[in-house]
């Protein structure tokens, strides 16, 4: 056998502790329950677009410590998405072998990076709703969701942190840093209201106790946004008419592309194992 | 303008152990310094605790005076406790 | 090697007159003693000028080392490469960033290093200037490429200068899932369908060679050697790696059922290794010159996250300064 470096006992030790119990295993049978199912591909779907969109940063980000903090946020959240969409069926197939219609997540998510301005307010937007979501869903009926959901809040903690500390330097920086904030927060905010839209499917798992109901945080997640805004001395814009659909697999033109990179190999070699 | 300030980094294993130095970070300030050095140097839960201290705030002793700081101390041996001579049968000293 | 001397000619120039020879005499010494040199410390300028060529190297090539395997990221084929290869590139960054600031603490700027790349000045590693063409080549680049880059560190955790030392310490430490994850991704194409098994014995095919130029010309073309090893900044000649590398590699290949691209590979019971064939040099430093198949791409992606990043620098900086002004008023 060739003699690669033995594994050492304090790196496994490491592995054993970070390793989530199931993250990669199998999934095991599970009863039919499309309201459940349905909303775990919405909450894994979002974590996978956005933790794709961002590791295209990987190696062009402003200075080398923000590299290393944009695939921290990356690794993050694919790593959420993995543990979701492993709880709504094989992971892999749902993240590799569907097509735009079948995908959940929202609008904002998907939406191109545009420069640090616009992926910034983007995560801000994002984080925000998702730390407040998360932190309720930890008390879920549903114990796969609710634990995923409370490991998930001390990450996207420091995301919304992160990200508000950004957008406070680029808001209150320079003028051109301002001008490309206002241009990322107007391209970003048109994709709110999705966040707070309620349907049929959603109502259903928010009267099982399964899914939180995301109006009850629209009211913090607004003031906790213009705080944000106002520290970074930019205007909330206004509300424009809602754009809405990716519950329901209706996208901007973007996810297809986002779609055809990432799930290139496993359907151009449908037979192998990578 | 094109890099950002250096800051050096401590960072503590765990309870019970000193901030230790382990590199430094850029970082235009030091919220960001913090975070910079989080996502450096804890990326494999290296740490419970962080320190950073902008590196020009940093004082260093000169080398070239390492004579006159340090080999004073070298014969004060009776700051050690084995230059005392004590009977093996008393105990607990 | 990420650290090979990329210069023909002797760049080191000799001890100049100015320095004081009772210093100098003290200074080789206590790295003939094999302890270490601290960045106050009274050094020989050719010995800091050295340091700062070979780390500052080492560091653009941990970053620009990012750029062929990032290439992958978007597009890994699980969730799990995904984050496997992630946390590699990341790791790379990491690394690029603990070997700026080794290189820092002797006087030399990261902007003045990192300007030195730009300007095409400063060399990087040759292997980072071929294309990453399909899925086998990240596996290659994992087992091939950080195998070798192992084989050349590991000796750097006892160079003489304490902060490249140290770094070199927490890059090794963290590497050791770097080559694992190579192989392991290797063997589930060595062992897959066809299409997949083609695919790994090309990218071993084009990342052989170019793994065994790492390690830098032969030993007769490395003037510089010998003086970084009496002071301990490097610590085996390039032809002993070199060695090293065929003799663990080759059966690693054959476990995967991979045909090594040397018609001259031979074991020799003697010498108790292989016989291998010629490295081809004038591909070597014709890559050295910048003629990579894909140096321009490289340089390129790295000036422009440089350069668009410039405003967000400049931004955050102007606001450190405007937060100053208020708390003063």
């Amino acid at each position: 056998m060739p003699s690669l470096p033995p594994i050492r006992p304090e790196d496994e030790a490491v592995a054993e502790k970070v390793r989530l119990h199931g993250a990669f295993d199998a999934p095991a049978e599970l009863p039919h329950d499309p309201a459940r199912t349905e909303y775990l591909l919405r909450l894994g779907d979002d974590a996978l677009i956005l933790g794709q969109r961002l590791s295209e940063w990987c190696g062009h980000a402003p200075s080398v410590e923000v590299d290393l903090s944009l695939a921290n946020l990356s690794l993050d959240l694919i790593g959420q998405a993995t543990l979701f969409l492993g709880e709504a069926g094989d992971a892999d197939q749902l993240a590799f072998k569907r097509d735009v219609l079948d995908f959940r997540n929202c609008w904002l998510v998907e939406q191109p990076n545009g420069d640090f301005a616009r992926t910034m307010v983007r995560h801000l937007l994002f984080s925000t709703w998702q730390h407040l979501l998360y932190q309720r869903l930890s008390a879920s009926t549903d114990p796969a969701i609710a634990g995923i959901a409370a490991k998930g809040a001390k990450e996207i903690a420091y995301h919304r942190e992160l990200a508000a500390e950004w957008v406070v330097r680029l808001g209150d920086g320079t003028e051109e840093s301002r001008a490309r904030t206002l241009d990322g927060l107007g391209w970003c905010w048109r994709f709110v209201p999705e966040l707070f839209e309620v349907d049929e499917q959603l109502a259903d798992a928010i009267a099982r106790g399964i899914a939180a109901d995301p109006r009850e945080i629209e009211p913090e997640w607004r003031s906790s946004i213009g705080a944000v805004l106002g520290e970074a001395t930019l205007e909330v814009p206004a509300d424009t008419r809602p754009i809405l659909g990716g519950r329901r697999g209706h996208h901007s033109e973007h996810l297809g592309h986002l779609l055809a990179i990432m799930q290139y190999l496993p359907r151009t070699y449908p037979d192998a194992n990578w | 303008m094109s890099d950002w300030p250096l800051w050096e980094v401590f960072v503590r294993a765990k309870g019970g152990l000193a901030h230790r130095h382990v590199g430094s970070v850029h970082a235009p300030d030091a919220e960001l310094a913090l975070r910079h050095a989080r996502d450096t140097y804890t990326r494999r839960q290296e740490g419970v605790s962080l320190w950073v201290v902008a590196s020009a705030a940093i004082i260093a002793s000169d080398p070239d005076q390492s004579g006159e700081l340090f080999e004073p101390a070298a014969d004060k041996v009776y700051r050690h406790p084995t230059f005392y001579d004590i009977p093996d049968v008393v105990k607990h000293i | 090697m990420y650290t090979t001397e990329l210069g023909k000619q002797p760049n080191v120039k000799p001890i100049g007159p100015a320095e004081d020879p009772a210093l100098l005499e003290a200074f080789e010494a206590r790295v003939a003693a094999d302890e270490f040199i601290e960045p106050k410390d009274w050094m020989p300028e050719a010995y800091r000028r050295t340091l700062v060529r070979q780390i500052s190297q080492h560091a653009h090539s941990e970053i620009v080392g990012m750029l062929p395997e990032g290439n992958w990221i978007t597009r890994a084929p699980s969730l799990r490469r995904k984050q496997i290869l992630l946390a590699k590139v990341q790791d790379e960054a990491g690394h690029g960033l603990y070997l700026y600031c080794a290189a820092e603490t002797l006087g030399t700027s990261r902007e003045e290093m990192i300007e030195a790349l730009h300007s095409g000045k400063a060399k990087y590693s040759t292997i980072f200037n071929y294309p990453t063409l399909t899925w086998a080549d990240i596996a290659a680049i994992g087992w091939l490429v950080d195998g070798a880059a192992i084989m050349n560190q590991v000796p750097l955790q006892r160079t003489s200068y304490g902060p490249y030392a140290r770094a070199m310490v927490r890059v090794c430490k963290e590497e050791s899932f770097h080559q694992r994850q190579g192989y392991e991704a290797m063997t589930e194409l060595a062992n897959g369908t066809a299409a997949q098994k083609r695919m790994a014995q090309d990218a071993f095919n084009r990342w052989w060679w170019p793994s065994l130029m790492m390690f830098g010309p032969p030993d007769e073309n490395s003037p510089n050697t010998a003086q970084s090893m009496r002071w301990r900044i490097k610590r085996d000649t390039n032809d002993e790696l070199r060695q090293k590398f065929v003799d663990i590699t080759v059966p690693q290949a054959e476990y995967l059922g991979l045909t090594v691209p040397d018609s001259a590979l031979k074991w020799n019971d003697d010498k108790g290794g292989y016989d291998f064939g010629e490295v081809d040099w004038d591909e070597f430093y014709a890559v050295v010159r910048g003629e990579g198949p894909v140096a321009r791409e490289r340089m390129t992606a790295r000036r422009e996250a440089w350069e668009q990043g410039a405003w967000v620098r400049e931004a955050a900086a102007a606001h450190e300064a405007k937060r100053r002004k208020r708390a003063a008023a």
